[in-house]
């Protein structure tokens, strides 16, 4: 009885989602295989054979600055127009590169001059940073270098 | 040169693929074939196979070669299509077959990807530029594609404005276009050329020969007098100096070059230099 009635659902009711957890394994395989069948036939492909890329080793380039190292095409000479003739240096020097890194950059102030140009400065820029109350501790020198005075505050035993 | 010449024919001829590093520096012709060294390796020496070799040995170690103008890539055979000597430059860094290339004699212009070339503006029209720059057909220029360009502020650029400026597109399929910035957005010096000054033609192959490094017509002319010059890739030359008479001299120097020998060219210039 119970057999009978499973074969008049029709194939499109089973398919539902609601039928699905009903159904044995086997028919749900059946169903499977049959929907499968649909989308294949449905899926377009060409029938072509499978194309394999190969690699290539020559690259192309139509480009004649890639093979000679071609100066840059604006020049200007004994100062005609002396935009172009900084352009040009630095347009070229991209060639030279190395080159021009070797010269070491020649210095204006010597190392020991910067620092104890330094020194003095830094009581200077200090006291414009410090708060009202510490700035009394800054103090002019002879020389007009303001310095700081190390005055530390503690507390001082009270007379008895 | 004509023996070259010959020797090129009969391979020609004969139909069969030459090495390109026995070739290099002699003439090759276009439709000939080159085998590039791994491939001659493979072929051998007397190996009965007259055929150049496809890639088909699959797992053999290859490196890079790049073919410049003048060559052409056809599967894995490397063609000639124009007519001049071969030449070839080592890899600057690392492995690699190097670049080859044939240095050719032309004054047809055909544009380049990457080229700075000088161009005259033909048109306007809406946002863009035409301007003619020798090739077949003449190269769009955006309005925006100056420096310092808005929608707002456009560049003033008049019909018959010369432009230095630099490709951006270029193929054989589609219109060039040219832009006058670089990839920062600064001009660095592209953009219109001043009103005054001459503008020449010459062949490509001078162009090139004046723009390489060790150029010694370049810097002999430097020494004459105060003067400016722009190079365009595409043939043209545009050169001005403080006279109208300094001009003429300088452009007349500059075109006879390419036919001049050293001695001659000596000549002139120190005749030029009394005067």
């Amino acid at each position: 009885m119970a057999a009978e009635r499973k074969t008049k659902l029709s194939k499109n009711l089973l398919r539902m989602k609601f039928m699905q957890r009903g159904l044995d394994s086997e028919t749900k395989k059946q169903l499977e295989e049959e929907e499968k069948k649909i989308i294949g036939e449905e899926h377009w492909y060409l029938d072509l054979p499978a194309l394999t890329e190969k690699e290539s080793f020559i690259i192309e380039e139509q480009s004649f600055l890639l093979c000679e190292d071609l100066l840059y095409g604006r020049m200007s000479f004994r100062g005609f127009n002396p935009e172009v003739e900084k352009l040009m240096l630095q347009m070229n020097a991209k060639n030279k590169a190395e080159v021009v890194e070797d010269k070491t950059e020649e210095v204006d102030v010597s190392d020991e001059e910067m620092a104890r140009r330094y020194e003095t400065l830094v009581g200077t820029i200090g006291k414009k940073f410090a708060k009202k109350r510490d700035r009394a501790n800054y103090e002019e020198d002879e020389n007009g270098d303001v310095k700081l005075i190390k005055a530390k505050k503690m507390f001082l035993k009270p007379q008895d | 040169m004509a023996e070259a010449a010959a020797v090129a024919a009969e391979s020609l001829a004969g139909g069969r693929a030459r090495a390109a590093r026995t070739v290099l520096n002699q003439v090759v012709l276009p439709g000939e074939e080159l085998l590039l060294p791994e491939q001659e390796d493979a072929e051998g020496p007397g190996g009965g196979g007259e055929r150049p070799l496809r890639l088909n040995a699959g797992a053999r170690s290859r490196v890079r070669v790049v073919c410049g103008p003048g060559l052409r890539r056809c599967g894995d055979r490397l063609l000639v299509t124009k007519c001049g000597r071969l030449r070839h430059k080592e890899p600057g860094s690392g492995s690699g077959g190097g670049v080859y290339w044939v240095d050719s004699q032309q004054k047809r212009y055909v544009p380049v990807k990457g080229d700075h070339v000088i161009g005259i503006v033909t048109a306007k029209s809406g946002d863009i530029f035409k301007v003619d720059v020798g090739g077949s057909e003449p190269a769009s220029l955006s309005y925006l594609a100056f420096e310092g360009a808005t929608k707002r502020n456009r560049p003033n650029v008049q019909v018959g404005d010369l432009i230095y400026g630099q490709f951006v597109v270029a193929n054989k399929d589609m219109e060039p276009e040219m832009v006058c910035i670089d990839s920062c957005g600064r001009a660095n010096g592209m953009g219109v050329i001043g009103h005054d000054g001459l503008l020449f033609k010459v062949t490509l192959g001078l162009i090139r020969k004046l723009l390489a490094p060790d150029c010694e017509i370049i810097q002999e002319v430097g020494k004459l007098y105060p003067l400016e010059i722009v190079f365009g890739m595409n043939g043209r030359i545009w050169v001005k100096a403080k006279t109208i008479q300094q001009t003429l001299i300088l452009a007349n120097i500059l075109e006879a070059c390419e036919h001049m020998t050293t001695d001659q060219r000596k000549q002139i210039f120190s005749r030029l230099a009394e005067s």
